[in-house]
């Protein structure tokens, strides 16, 4: 194929590594941009999660938290932070994205803290546990598979959408494509949508890898099934798209 | 930008922030002015907007329908078949639109193509656990009235999981809407390029106005869909 040529001979020169604007400092700026994106969803959304899967209480919060946010075109939540004070580039699209961090972690931390067997709760109650204690030391450790679950999903949706910060000014190797169209240069922009797809399953390889190790072996068909019941049951938790 | 015609209704403002530069910032979130200068233009790029949400949504439904149900009668094809769904979901739209622009142009096709894509995982995905939820004794009812299998699969398979298909066409069709406003990299973002252009102009009341009809065209969808799904499963309204 003859784009795909193009591509590889610009995926081959020299210049396109270098600096600021070489593939090497953009692939950081996109983790870089991700990673804090994650982290600030989780910061909202795992505390938030603890709390109401603790009581028992908020599943339709969750759930009209997802829709709502489905609903809204990232693209849009970009453009919008960008033009108010935060102002353009990172910072806005850093806010923007871990706005969308925050439904899947949300869901399903409150689903795993929720699935933990009520027997077991009553049990640590029954033995004199303290509902901190509860809390972090038995439902938290039950839990964790599911929020691994939640923030594989989640981290890689973000890597996914991080690369629409490029239309607005951010960084990340979306510029590459955005560059390139703007150039009208197949070449650059294939090599740049490779680039990016080659980074998302990447993410989503090491993150599958990661939830794996979490998750106990008689729990991993348990944990996938339970965050699919909970997907199908209309709130489609685990995806919503970049 | 020569194509922007809300260009009249800045201009006393602009004068304004001309003399009054730093106290008085005139660039408002909303503005009726705006809407009513370019209702043409906001109503061409809602109707793109809508035109290219209903075509995915019936492309990716005639394509998803037979797969699922393959994935249903041969249980062995259910893994590739969510798996290869799945992969495909994970690619980032922009670099889908990139690297599939060269081949299929800067046309509202390569959007689709595209859209279709994203759309497939979640429909293959519920229609199968739709099928896959209809209890045995149902089929085995059916199997005993004389049901073939296509007729089983018409008159009871399909009516049993029209709820959770439901769900899954009402997730893809909001998706959807919020999805097409990538297009805009390709030309054809419907809404999306009225909130890029009112990015590159820093106009906020295009943004906002763009903005909020999307949100508004992706819950009015939402809700429709939803009423569909009451008037097609009229024995669930008796049991909740």
């Amino acid at each position: 194929m003859n784009v795909f040529g193009d591509a590889i001979v610009w995926l081959n020169d020299p210049l396109n590594w270098q600096g600021r604007d070489g593939v090497p400092f953009l692939t950081y700026e996109h983790l870089y941009i991700s990673g804090l994106a994650v982290l600030l969803g989780a910061l909202v959304a795992l505390p938030t999660a603890l709390t109401l899967g603790h009581v028992g209480r908020g599943g339709g919060f969750t759930v009209s938290v997802t829709n709502v946010t489905r609903a809204i075109p990232i693209l849009a939540l970009l453009t919008v932070f960008a033009a108010t004070a935060v102002g353009f580039g990172n910072r806005a699209t850093i806010i923007a994205l871990s706005v969308f961090a925050v439904p899947p972690l949300l869901t399903n931390a409150y689903v795993g803290i929720r699935e933990v067997d009520r027997d077991v709760v009553e049990a640590a109650r029954g033995m004199g546990m303290s509902e901190t204690s509860i809390l972090f030391r038995v439902e938290l450790p039950l839990a964790v598979p599911l929020i691994a679950a939640g923030l594989r999903t989640c981290a890689v949706q973000v890597v996914a959408t991080a690369t629409l910060a490029a239309l607005v000014g951010g960084g990340g190797l979306g510029k590459i494509i955005n560059s390139g169209f703007g150039q009208q240069d197949p070449g650059q922009y294939v090599a740049g949508g490779i680039l990016v797809a080659l980074l998302a399953l990447l993410t989503e390889g090491a993150l599958a890898l990661l939830q794996r190790q979490v998750t106990p072996g008689r729990d991993r068909a348990r944990s996938r099934r339970s965050v699919r019941e909970a997907s199908d049951a209309d709130a489609d938790a685990a995806v919503s798209v970049s | 930008m020569a194509s922007f015609s809300g260009a009249n209704a800045l201009e006393p403002a602009q004068s304004v922030r001309t003399v009054l530069a730093a106290e008085a910032p005139t660039n408002p979130w909303f503005s009726w002015d705006y809407v009513r200068d370019n209702s043409e233009q906001l109503q061409t790029a809602l109707q793109e907007h809508v035109v290219l949400t209903v075509e995915t949504m019936v492309i990716a439904l005639l394509i998803a329908f037979p797969i699922a149900i393959l994935a249903h009668r041969y249980t062995r094809l259910a893994v590739p078949a969510l798996s290869t769904t799945g992969v495909l979901y994970t690619i980032p739209s922009l670099a889908l639109f990139a690297v599939i622009a060269p081949f299929t142009g800067l046309r509202a096709r390569t959007v689709l193509i595209g859209l279709v894509m994203y759309a497939l995982l979640v429909l293959v995905r519920n229609i199968l656990a739709g099928l896959d939820s209809v209890p045995d004794d149902v089929k085995e009812a059916a199997q005993g009235m004389g049901y073939g299998r296509a007729r089983m699969l018409w008159r009871v398979e399909l009516p049993v999981a029209l709820p959770t298909i439901m769900a899954g066409v009402r997730v893809a069709t909001v998706s959807t809407v919020a999805l097409v406003t990538v297009g805009v990299i390709v030309g054809y973002g419907g809404l999306g390029l009225l909130i890029i252009q009112g990015f590159q102009t820093f106009y906020r009341a295009e943004i906002v106005t763009a903005s909020v009809l999307t949100v508004a065209l992706g819950l009015t969808l939402d809700l429709s869909l939803a009423g569909l799904t009451r008037l097609l499963t009229p024995w669930s309204r008796s049991r909740s």
